[in-house]
């Protein structure tokens, strides 16, 4: 080949050990592929990350490459130091939206690595933490070429900038008995309806939807999405008394007791003497910690629906913010159940389209204008469930008390009739 | 109108359906599991309520996967399980095997090919990461260095079941933090102001959008050498680094003053109690590619205390709540500073307003 290689003596370092190198991945692209693009790529990439290493800095900068129709999607990359490394000098990421799960047939995965082989740097991750498919280093020219190829098979971009990012959503009712929700419909119902958001970045910043099927948060939703959809139930939880008694069996009653009674965060379990468990399921708030000891025996119940959180993110720019509970329980069963969560996300999308500052984030804005703000802004009645406990300060104004207390009343009287109407 | 012609429109299709890449039990079973089990790390069983099961095998991989790897991985999938996988979101690689007989030569056709089986339950699993110098514009570290030093001290771990609880592990390249909330974080902190190229604010940087990016108002304009550019009340920076992707001239990271910090008990899950975000606890540690010991030696002195004190099913919040902050401290060596009183907004309430001290 053409160039020799470059030198790589802290990296080389990073080949030792028993965990599989990322740095062995890419010296076999540069020594064992057959197409000389690759490999010239691979050793220009090798080098410049060992530049990396040896001052201790980054060398690539951003700048405009999308595709055609899109304002979104494309990480650019271009790198300060492409003259010492010219073959890797353009190296641009494609975010691509994954299926909903994450689920891939063996077939599709090698039918991608053929498409990015031709276009790309044959370097790929499953998934960055915005949750889409990097694929990573390729050209501008290549850029356009690659998606073309994959899009015919029904591979989109996600968002990268100011839009509708990526969405995640557990394994969820594919594999796992604690499922209380559909969550690729749920995923799939949202992002598919802001498609144009995703391609278009035309919001204050980026808005992560995030879909979990129960309270273990497996997708850190509350944490790191502006919309969080959990899964859970409003009626008794499931127990199978003969598949307790197997556990205390099998674990003894201290164990159960130790790990799973007196780690419930409402004290709303007993283990009764004969080795039944008696749950208080008006204590319970279906923290999880219970059907996680004893999958067998306990399960969720059957009205099953979401959480609606909203407003979580990370650092920037006014620190760590979790999301806050917006709709306590949301029925998903019916089309129209499906249509009021589209409606929800849109009104919440369009209030802070319209109310955030240039790159502040759903939650930040919250922060700003209060929460009572938020929720008149978007429609939502308040809830006892949206806060960890009432106002502690008397410094505000509440000469609208009387009308506020009276719509409460009205409200749960409407409530009653419906529910003994229903 | 000539560019439209040339360019081919996009489909947009969004987010494709899971179904059409699922393995037939899975979607056969949708919505209809009772229950799983673990019959050894790095393997599930999930049993559907009719009795049909699913085995899960588990591996770890380099995450950043270069061709051979990817069809290296399809390879085992195709000849070993049933040509269905999935990957978590720790970039775990999941391959569904609907007959048991498949579970133990899978297995070792991944360990076979130096893929490493684990991380389900309470191990140590895959250390969920940024790009670092590899390809983000930003990075004062490289997440995948560090993550590949670290996961080779911590293999065991990973394979094993001694922890615990799960432990989810965490990097980042800036305190923008894309890593995430972890049971133990390791990310970058600076400790210095951005260092200013006067010369090239004016043209590179939209200087109101850097202004209000800083969560401190330390930068205002300012005419430098006669040139518009931007300064910073230095007695006001944080050294966050917030002003330095909107504005590539105010460089940040800096080979010796950029440093690591390492933060515990960030914890997603609702899970007995409601989910808590990390505190710091070790910082100044240096950013020493190309395997960051000091950083390293830390995190498994903090496993080792974690392993030996906690007991079962606390994760690191849950044992620290239990035994107290100092004994935290006490137990693990580390030096408690001026610098791990929080001083931002609400930092009232992480004081200690109580008797309650443990003696």
């Amino acid at each position: 080949m053409a160039n020799k290689h470059y030198e790589t003596p802290m990296l080389d370092e990073l080949e030792k050990g028993p965990w599989p190198s990322f740095i062995s991945g890419i010296k076999r692209l540069r020594d064992q592929h057959p197409d000389d693009r690759i490999k010239g790529v691979a050793n220009s990439l090798l080098g410049q990350l060992e530049h990396s290493y040896e001052t201790r800095k980054g060398y690539w900068k951003g700048g405009t490459v999308s595709v055609f129709g899109y304002g979104s999607g494309i990480i650019p990359r271009f790198s300060e130091v492409g003259h010492a490394f010219p073959e890797s000098k353009e190296f641009h990421t494609l975010r691509v939206q994954p299926p909903a799960g994450n689920y891939y047939t063996t077939d599709m995965l090698r039918q991608l690595a053929e498409s990015w082989e031709k276009w790309g740097s044959g370097l790929i991750t499953f998934h960055g933490q915005t949750g889409n498919i990097m694929f990573i280093g390729t050209d501008t020219d290549n850029t356009q070429h690659f998606f073309d190829e994959i899009n015919e098979y029904g591979w989109d971009l996600g968002g990268a900038g100011p839009c509708v990012r990526t969405g995640m959503s557990c394994v969820g009712a594919a594999r796992c008995e604690q499922s209380c929700l559909d969550e690729m419909r749920v995923h799939r119902t949202l992002l598919n309806n802001f498609t144009d958001d995703v391609h278009r970045p035309a919001l204050p910043y980026k808005f992560k939807f995030k879909v979990s099927g129960c309270a273990n948060d497996c997708m850190n939703s509350i944490e790191r999405s502006d919309f969080a959809i959990i899964g859970t139930w409003r009626d008794d939880m499931k127990v199978d008394q003969e598949a307790v008694k197997e556990y205390v069996a099998k674990k003894g009653r201290d164990y159960i007791l130790d790990n799973v009674v007196n780690r419930c965060p409402t004290n709303a379990l007993a283990l009764r003497e004969d080795d039944t468990l008696e749950v208080n399921n008006r204590d319970c708030v279906r923290c999880m910690h219970c059907l996680n000891v004893m999958p067998k025996a306990l399960s969720p119940g059957d009205d099953k629906g979401a959480t609606i959180l909203i407003g979580g993110k990370r650092t920037l720019k006014i620190g760590d913010l979790m999301g806050t509970v917006i709709v306590p329980f949301m029925k998903l069963d019916t089309d129209e159940d499906y249509e009021r969560l589209v409606e929800l996300a849109e009104e919440v999308i369009d209030f802070w389209a319209e109310n955030g500052l240039e790159h502040e984030r759903c939650g930040e804005m919250i922060e700003r204008i209060g929460l009572a703000n938020f929720l008149e802004g978007i429609g939502v009645e308040v809830d006892p469930n949206m806060v960890v406990e009432p106002r502690n300060i008397s410094y505000v104004r509440m000469d609208g008390w009387d009308e506020e207390a009276e719509k409460w009343f009205k409200r749960k009287a409407e409530e009653k009739a419906a529910a003994a109407a229903g | 109108m000539a560019l439209h012609t040339e360019h081919r429109a996009p489909i947009e299709s969004g987010c494709p359906d899971g179904l059409q890449y699922m393995h037939p039990v899975m979607r056969k079973h949708y919505g209809n599991w009772a229950y799983h089990e673990d019959p050894r790390p790095g393997v599930l069983v999930h049993v559907a309520k009719n009795g049909d099961k699913i085995w899960t095998v588990r591996a770890g991989t380099q995450r950043i996967l270069d061709l051979f790897t990817l069809r290296k991985l399809c390879e085992i999938g195709d000849q070993y399980g049933d040509g269905y996988v999935r990957f978590t979101l720790r970039s775990n690689i999941e391959y569904m095997v609907a007959d048991e007989a498949k579970v133990e030569p899978l297995i070792k056709a991944l360990e076979d090919a130096g893929f490493v089986v684990g991380g389900t339950k309470n191990s140590v699993t895959m250390i969920s990461h940024t790009q670092g110098w590899l390809h983000c514009d930003i990075p004062g570290t490289d997440a995948s260095g560090v993550v590949k030093a670290m996961m080779d001290e911590l293999y065991e771990e990973f394979k094993s079941w001694n922890m615990p609880n799960r432990v989810h592990i965490t990097t980042s390249c800036c305190q923008i933090n894309c890593g995430g909330q972890g049971d133990i974080a390791i990310n970058v902190q600076h400790t210095k102001p951005p260092k200013i190229n006067h010369d090239l604010v004016a043209n590179v940087c939209e200087r109101p959008s850097v202004v209000a990016r800083c969560p401190v108002a330390a930068i205002r304009p300012a005419l430098v050498n006669g040139k518009p550019s931007l300064e910073v009340d230095e007695k006001k920076c944080i050294c966050c680094g917030a002003c330095y992707p909107p504005c590539p001239p105010m460089q940040i990271n800096d080979a010796e003053h950029t440093k690591l910090a390492i933060w515990v008990g960030g914890n997603h899950s609702n899970a007995r109690g409601r989910p808590t975000f990390h505190k710091l606890v070790a910082a100044g540690i240096p950013n020493n590619p190309p395997r960051w010991p000091e950083a390293t030696a830390i995190v498994k002195r903090i496993l080792e205390v974690y392993k030996e004190d906690a007991k079962d099913w606390e994760r690191i919040n849950d044992w620290i709540e239990r035994i107290g902050w100092p004994r935290f401290f006490e137990k693990t060596g580390l030096p408690f500073t001026k610098y791990h009183i929080n001083n931002w907004l609400g930092a009232r309430r992480t004081l200690n307003a109580s008797t309650h001290i443990r003696f």
